[in-house]
């Protein structure tokens, strides 16, 4: 008798399997920024900012935000930049609600291509909301290679 | 000078000092097998580093995982492209997991195919970046002489761990202009501990009633083995040891408390519920050591030596974190330290030790018990006998009954549990003990006068006798579950011939799953039980190696040190009861306090 060991569940709709999306609230703050995640973020409220001095190759970025998601720390944003040569870069994290910052940073340190850690309390939260300009919608698209059509 | 990437990464590991390397070839790794077995086409000069054919690339993992941890030196492992790179991967991830140095090599598409889905293309670095220390892959032939030295620098500076090298066709092929070579990459000096946090923890280890050491694998890393007894002795302090560490203390120093945690004795986690002060060096805290991490040891201050930085306060708080060399730091600090004689602490140590044995049917009774089985082995191997174990309830036997005498005799997958593990990893030790010309034998010691003699593995070979005869025998004690898992490798080990003996505690079980069904899920099984099990015997002299099965009905033990004494390798299957636990045990989760014990009436002391 499957009814007896399967109760009746409601079947839901494709759509609706897609986590998280349907309890989303709409963005908020300024819209034309298009990231209103970082927006959300109270100011400096159990955030820090780690600065990270690292080689400038095509692995660095994989090795950094791998180590922070198989440990579960919380990355909010991330801002990385050359230096010099280009042979080095600069990075800035913003780390938000995460307990375990000394551990953090040791781990960080550990990684073959990050060559400093350090901390940097002078760097506001904010500063990662100004890093992108307003999109400019009045600027000319690209003749050829764009996408103009609609998703299926 | 002119030369192909593949001959110059063989030059580079033989400038290294690699002698051998386990692997399996595939279209994206032939080159390199080309540079390794053919002749220079200029100097008709062939190279040195022998190549062990395994038959599945996690077994060539596991081999060089025996070298590696037998000697201390990065093992090397070699595969191909896609399925060769992801069937190593599981051996990558148990080198991470036990600190093990190793370096996996692996071949990739041509640089051109990268990110196409070519044939047997798949994201090697991707996949290896979590689970190394670093990893490469390497975009031009030049950059050979750069990463080769440093991945050997990086797997086995600080805290040991796996490197991984990625290397397309099209690199290996490449001709390239070599002008100098670089100096072969050798493990960097930890950076020394400050003064003020010796003597800090010296100061309050004088100041301790009830202090305890808590060994863990990096002791055995260090070379410091015999320091970590020193000061034990000095201190009067009992000493606990991680699966990791066993053999870190002869099994039969007065201090010696055995493993802690979840197949721990009693006694032995009842003594961390008392200790004031726990010293951990070398050690990480693990779960199955641990138990309930708030409850670990509730009434201690604890201070932690370790080479990795991070490793202080990750899981427990310490208040004195020290991190460098543990054969430095242990030398320095038994430099400063006075005798202290505790005698009620030691009292009540052994008191502990007395009251909870491990409790197990007597030999005559039951010689097949495991516990019986693994001390029958520790009366009649030599004690520099190297045993290897899979994972699961042989095991944990092991640990508990089997006596570690050296360091490096114990090899096991313990932070990963790799089933699996177990024969593959003691054909690598038999090498390693077989390479008669290779580096002097325990090449890791400490930096500076690191342990001492007594750490190391000396081995003494008369060269008249022929290979077999004259390297010792490896003992890998398995399960019928776990050997199935890497069975090929015996056709490998039949084509080498080495002395290694497979003893399979044969249950017809997933133990410790049917275990932990029967303690925690009701006795309710499933898929615990095999209602398939080979002929093991059978299924040895198929590979071509001797097997043979013990029969209960006669004198099984004599039976079982006949088969060792003979020559070759061999399989001994032992039927043991498809009932047997180990205990005692702390559930998953439990404080370890919280032990399960034995069933009294069924035992009685042996």
């Amino acid at each position: 008798m499957p009814d007896a060991i399967e109760p009746a569940l409601p079947v839901l709709e494709g759509k609706e399997l897609l986590p998280g999306l349907r309890d989303q609230p709409p963005p908020a703050g300024d819209a034309k920024s298009g990231c209103h995640l970082l927006n959300d973020i109270p100011a400096n409220a159990g955030t820090a900012v780690i600065e990270l001095r690292v080689r400038n190759h095509p692995g660095t970025m994989s090795h950094i935000t791998g180590l922070f998601a198989r440990r579960g720390f919380n990355l909010e944003a991330i801002a990385c930049a050359p230096v010099g040569d280009g042979r080095e870069s600069r990075m800035l994290l913003l780390l938000a609600d995460e307990p375990r910052l000394d551990q953090v940073e040791r781990q960080l340190a550990k990684l073959y291509d990050v060559l400093a850690v350090r901390h940097r309390p002078d760097v506001p939260a904010a500063f990662f909301r100004n890093l992108f300009p307003p999109a400019d919608h009045t600027a000319a698209a690209p003749a050829h290679g764009t996408f103009t059509g609609t998703l299926p | 000078m002119k030369i192909s990437g593949a001959n110059l990464l063989r030059l580079l590991l033989e400038r290294q000092g690699v002698r051998l390397i386990a692997g399996i070839p595939g279209g994206a790794n032939l080159p390199f097998y080309d540079a390794l077995h053919a002749p220079e086409p200029r100097t008709d000069r062939r190279g040195t580093i022998r190549h062990i054919l395994a038959r599945h690339e996690q077994g060539a993992g596991f081999i060089a995982h025996g070298l590696a941890r037998v000697t201390g030196r990065a093992g090397v492992c070699l595969a191909t492209s896609g399925p060769g790179a992801t069937n190593l991967l599981t051996a990558i991830a148990d080198a991470r997991l036990d600190s093990v140095p190793l370096v996996a090599l692996t071949g990739q598409v041509p640089r051109a195919m990268i990110g196409t889905d070519a044939f047997q293309e798949v994201d090697t670095y991707g996949l290896t970046l979590p689970v190394t220390k670093h990893n490469f892959l390497v975009r031009d032939a030049a950059e050979l002489l750069e990463v080769v030295p440093l991945a050997f620098q990086l797997a086995e500076s600080g805290r040991p761990g796996p490197v991984a090298i990625d290397v397309p066709k099209d690199v290996q092929n490449a001709i390239v202009e070599v002008d100098a070579w670089p100096a072969p990459g050798r493990p960097l000096p930890a950076p020394a501990c400050p003064d003020a946090l010796i003597d800090a923890l010296a100061h309050r280890l004088a100041a301790a009633q009830r202090p305890v050491l808590y060994l863990g694998g990096g002791v055995i890393t260090a070379g410091a083995a015999s320091l970590a007894g020193a000061l034990a002795r000095r201190i009067s302090a009992p000493t606990v040891c991680t699966l990791m560490a066993l053999g870190a203390m002869p099994p039969d120093d007065p201090l010696f408390m055995g493993m802690l945690g979840m197949h721990a004795a009693r006694g032995t986690n009842l003594l961390l519920e008392e200790t004031d002060l726990l010293v951990a060096v070398g050690a990480r805290f693990d779960d199955r050591a641990t138990g309930k991490v708030a409850e670990f040891c509730p009434h201690a201050a604890i201070a932690h030596l370790d080479i990795d930085a991070a490793e202080i306060g990750k899981i427990k708080p310490a208040f004195l974190g020290l991190v460098g060399d543990a054969a430095d730091i242990l030398r320095r600090l038994l430099a400063r330290l006075p005798a202290q004689q505790r005698p009620a602490w030691r009292a009540r140590a052994a008191h502990l030790r007395a009251a909870h044995p491990l409790r197990h049917p007597a030999r005559a009774a039951d010689p097949l018990h495991p516990v019986n089985l693994c001390r029958f082995l520790g009366e009649i191997l030599p004690p520099d006998t190297i045993v290897t174990t899979d994972v699961g309830q042989h095991q944990m036997w092991v640990a508990q009954a089997y006596p570690v005498r050296r360091p490096r005799t114990l090899l096991t997958s313990g932070g990963l549990g790799t089933m699996g593990f177990g024969l593959p990893a003691a054909i690598g030790a038999a090498l390693a003990l077989s390479d008669v010309e290779g580096p002097a034998l325990p090449v890791r010691h400490s930096l500076g006068e690191g342990g001492s003699e007594a750490d190391r593995i000396s081995i003494t070979r008369d060269p008249k006798l022929k290979t077999q005869d004259r390297t010792p025998r490896v003992v890998c004690v398995s399960g019928d579950g776990s050997l199935l898992m890497n069975i090929q490798e015996l056709a490998t080990l039949a084509e080498l011939d080495l002395p290694v003996a497979v003893l399979v505690f044969n249950n017809a079980q997933l133990g410790l799953v049917r275990q932990q069904q029967e303690l925690f899920y009701g006795r309710r099984y499933a898929a615990a039980h095999f209602a398939a099990v080979p002929d093991f015997a059978a299924l040895a002299r198929a590979f071509g190696v001797r097997g043979l099965r013990l029969d209960p009905a006669r004198d099984p033990l004599a039976d079982l040190a006949a088969a060792l004494a003979g020559p070759g390798a061999c399989v001994i299957d032992i039927p043991i009861h498809e009932g047997a636990n180990v205990l005692p045990m702390v559930p998953p989760g439990a404080a370890n306090r919280h032990m399960i014990a034995e069933p009294e009436l069924e035992l009685s002391h042996a």
